[in-house]
């Protein structure tokens, strides 16, 4: 579904991404793991389009997103989490899930402005998929808070509510456990296992090793911004390379 | 209205003070989407000459000049907006003021531009006065009644509520809080702010065509760097968190060297104090009812801080 042929991507003297080969079959959870500064983020931007790189193809269903802007990247069916949350903060938690539904609306600004029967509608529709995701994340008692008034747990579960709400046939989640406790972080793969259960294509950029075992199907590992490894979990936790570049540094799997 | 006229408020004064509250809103629409933009003034310089020459040259009747100065100021926007909103924050106040002042300079020596023109492409010297450089254009019908103003206003204020709870609205929100992740939202972050500053030049541009005709005499020098400032000024003073703020803030703004006038040649002096104590105090505008409660809530708990700055609460 996605494939990256040979990216490439360098800031001045900086190889942030070199010559990166990456399969996300569809249907899969694939995890792409790697050291701070490794270059997973730098991946994670290129793909959706805040970053494009300085050379190779990124294909997302046959057609290279490479040069796209992100808001054409998203209509083409790629959503994603941040690392550090990017909640719209001054919204409500209902505002931000129709925000997320913003590229599917069809009624014209006149339309709204006349308050006319389609956009009426369409308004209606939107706020029902909204509430259809509060209630899948749990999130329908906090519908009319402040985003930012959320507990830390319930706004990354907004963000990945919101990033679904775009309508994605790819979610990519960057480091979706950071700051989460184990039960959360548990709570959090079932979520991911369901979506994959559902049809939904995850790449996953993770640190916390239960997570990728619980969720992933294969996982790539990232140093350097190469790609030193690529297999199911049981193989990358055995690689002696992997070991060395980063299981080996990280204590207690502690982001 | 005998109150109102006791304490210096003329319907003049309520005219220039809804005119005020029309520009509050030009910036409003920009300042709501996250962009710092000073452009309006030579917007509204651009609305008030082209609706002046429509009704005082073509005798079209006010309504249509309003309509032609919005067209006009939001066809010039265009391709102002396209380059000039790639920058942000000050480097975009910076650019919008050097726009301001390329409209100044341009109705300053329109005239000669076109007498050029014409020389240089039929060879015949001639004189061309239509907008007149710094004298101005003189004579201008007193046109605007107070209902026209107080219709206008009501008008926009519903047509940026119901902006507001639409798509494009939301998305202005959302380019304010956080443009990349708006992006990544599947919003057309570029096209948005282009529709935004466009508008914003319209309404720039009705206001312009409003207060000529209330003026009777416009000249380039009127809408210099310092009405761009008194705009935002408007829009700041009233708080742009919601759409009331600009009305109000372009409002008080109009009135309050009025009512100073008891002062005498005091009032300039009273007049910045009392904005200066509005901005330290309540920088979240006027009409912020979290700036008032948290203001309330620090006169009560001591007098004696330093004035620190309140919690932002945009």
């Amino acid at each position: 579904m996605l494939e990256l042929k040979n990216v490439s991507r360098n800031f001045g003297g900086l190889q942030a991404l070199s010559n990166v080969n990456m399969v996300v079959p569809k249907g899969r959870v694939v995890g792409l793991i790697g050291p701070n500064g490794a270059g997973k983020t730098t991946l994670i931007n290129n793909i959706s389009g805040l970053d494009h790189p300085n050379s190779g193809a990124i294909l997302f269903e046959g057609v290279d997103l490479c040069k796209a802007p992100p808001h054409v990247v998203t209509r083409a069916g790629i959503a994603r989490t941040y690392q550090n949350i990017r909640l719209f903060g001054e919204m409500t938690v209902l505002e931000n899930l129709l925000i997320g539904q913003h590229g599917r609306g069809r009624a014209t600004v006149f339309e709204a402005l006349a308050y006319l029967p389609r956009y009426r509608r369409e308004e209606a529709a939107l706020r029902e998929r909204a509430r259809t995701l509060l209630e899948r994340f749990q999130l329908e008692r906090f519908a009319h808070m402040r985003a930012s008034a959320l507990p830390y747990g319930d706004q990354r579960r907004l963000e990945m509510a919101r990033a679904l709400a775009t309508g994605p046939k790819l979610l990519l989640l960057d480091e979706p456990t950071a700051g989460m406790n184990p039960a959360e972080t548990s709570a959090l793969g079932e979520q991911v296992l369901r979506l994959r259960d559902e049809g939904m294509t995850i790449l996953v950029i993770e640190h916390d090793m239960s997570l990728i075992r619980q969720v992933c199907d294969e996982i790539y590992v990232l140093n350097f911004g190469q790609i030193i490894a690529h297999g199911d979990p049981d193989e990358i936790s055995h690689n002696p390379l992997v070991i060395e570049a980063y299981l080996g540094e990280e204590d207690d799997g502690a982001a | 209205m005998n109150f109102l006229g006791s304490i210096g408020i003329s319907e003049a004064v309520i005219q220039f003070m809804l005119v005020n509250a029309i520009l509050g809103l030009s910036i409003y629409v920009t300042l709501y989407t996250g962009m710092f933009t000073l452009a309006n003034a030579g917007f509204m310089a651009i609305g008030a000459y082209t609706g002046v020459l429509l009704t005082q040259q073509l005798d079209w009747p006010l309504w249509a000049g309003v309509i032609g100065g919005m067209v006009a100021a939001g066809v010039i926007a265009v391709p102002i907006g396209l380059p000039v909103l790639r920058l942000r924050d000050i480097y975009l106040a910076i650019a919008t003021i050097g726009f301001g002042e390329v409209v100044r300079i341009v109705l300053l020596n329109f005239d000669q531009i076109v007498s050029s023109l014409i020389e240089l492409t039929t060879g015949e010297r001639t004189r061309f006065a239509l907008v007149n450089g710094a004298r101005g254009i003189r004579g201008i019908p007193k046109l605007t009644e107070t209902w026209h103003l107080v219709f206008f206003v009501l008008l926009l204020a519903y047509v940026l509520y119901r902006l507001h709870r639409s798509r494009l609205g939301r998305a202005m929100a959302a380019i304010r809080q956080d443009e990349l992740a708006a992006a990544n939202m599947g919003i057309d972050v570029v096209y948005v702010k282009n529709v935004v500053f466009v508008l914003g030049a319209m309404i720039a541009g009705a206001a312009g065509v409003f207060s000529g005709h209330l003026t009777r005499i416009i000249t380039p020098d009127a809408y210099g760097f310092s009405q761009a400032v008194d705009i935002l000024a408007f829009a700041v003073l009233g708080g742009t968190s919601t759409l009331v703020g600009p009305i109000v803030g372009g409002m008080v703004l109009g009135a309050l060297p009025e009512v100073l006038r008891f002062m005498q040649q005091y009032r300039g002096l009273f007049n910045g104090l009392v904005l200066l104590l509005f901005i330290v105090y309540l920088p979240g505008g006027l009409i912020n009812p979290a700036g008032w409660s948290s203001l309330w809530r620090q006169a009560r708990r001591e007098r004696s801080s330093q004035g620190e700055t309140l919690p932002e609460a945009s």
